[in-house]
């Protein structure tokens, strides 16, 4: 924490308490989602989205579902930065401002892991008839 | 460091004060953008993933809510959620291109580049342009390609 000079109390700190931390995990991330929503963007276009069958033979190959995984990965990480900025901006009194900042882990956190969780089902689902119901 | 600095410093104008320019409002767009991506942009994600994962009956109610309904005698629900859907879709098209171009300037300001005021409000009004043609073009490629079946 430094000395007590101005300079030393703020060194490697910056206004949230933890540094480049935040600032560089937000780029790595923004560089993930560039590549992989640029790819789900392009596939939304040129698929038959109404049709389940082709859209579920696209999403079940394994380079499709991994790429759906590390998308969800690199989203869910990347809104949850954004989304702290955004409660740290304009939630206000401590108390509320942890409630928020729970709430959005519970978001990120759950629907990242609902979302891979669909995914792999999806992969691993055996062929046609047997896809298991109810999600 | 807060509460013990010289307290005479000169404070910041009110907003209201400032002249609007593109910057600025490149600048809150890429806030209101991602955060409508962050939450109804991912939500809506997850509600097509689960659908998609969950069978064709699942699959068929999510597009018969947001997009089409096919039966001949569509809900008045429905037919409220059909144009509601589109709207969002629409939504969140503009969002993700308004993101994507503003966080490549991001990119390009991370550099240390692109700040004289000139080149500054030439990138942010090109940013909001182009969010705007690419979602045209998007949806206008879209709705052809539906009413060509």
């Amino acid at each position: 924490m430094g000395n007590g000079t101005h300079l030393g109390k703020v060194r490697g700190l910056g206004s949230s308490g933890h540094g480049s931390q935040h600032w560089l995990q937000q780029r790595l991330t923004a560089l993930g989602n560039l590549l992989l929503v640029g790819f789900l963007f392009v596939s939304f276009l040129r698929l038959p989205m109404t049709d389940h069958g082709a859209v579920l033979r696209w999403a079940s190959n394994p380079s499709v579902a991994l790429a759906l995984i590390l998308m969800v990965v690199s989203v869910f990480w990347h809104l949850r930065l954004g989304l702290t900025v955004l409660i740290e901006d304009y939630v206000n009194g401590e108390a509320t401002r942890l409630l928020a900042l729970v709430l959005l882990n519970f978001y990120a956190i759950g629907g990242a892991a609902y979302g891979i969780f669909a995914i792999v089902r999806i992969a691993l689902a055996p062929a046609t008839g047997l896809a298991p119901g109810g999600m | 460091m807060a509460g013990n600095e010289p307290s005479a410093r000169p404070r910041s104008p009110h907003m209201q004060v400032y002249k609007w320019g593109p910057h600025m409002a490149v600048s809150i767009l890429h806030r209101v953008s991602g955060d409508g991506l962050a939450i109804v942009g991912a939500g809506m994600f997850l509600w097509w993933l689960g659908a998609l994962a969950a069978g064709p009956d699942a699959y068929a109610a999510f597009v018969a809510c947001v997009w089409h309904d096919p039966s001949p005698e569509i809900s008045a629900l429905h037919q409220v959620t059909n144009i509601l859907g589109k709207v969002v879709l629409i939504g969140l098209t503009w969002a993700f291109f308004q993101h994507l171009f503003s966080g490549l300037r991001h990119f390009v300001l991370d550099t240390g580049a692109g700040y004289e005021l000139k080149t500054n409000k030439l990138w942010s009004t090109l940013v909001m342009v182009g969010a705007v043609l690419a979602t045209a073009a998007t949806w206008l490629y879209i709705f052809k390609e539906a009413l060509n079946g």
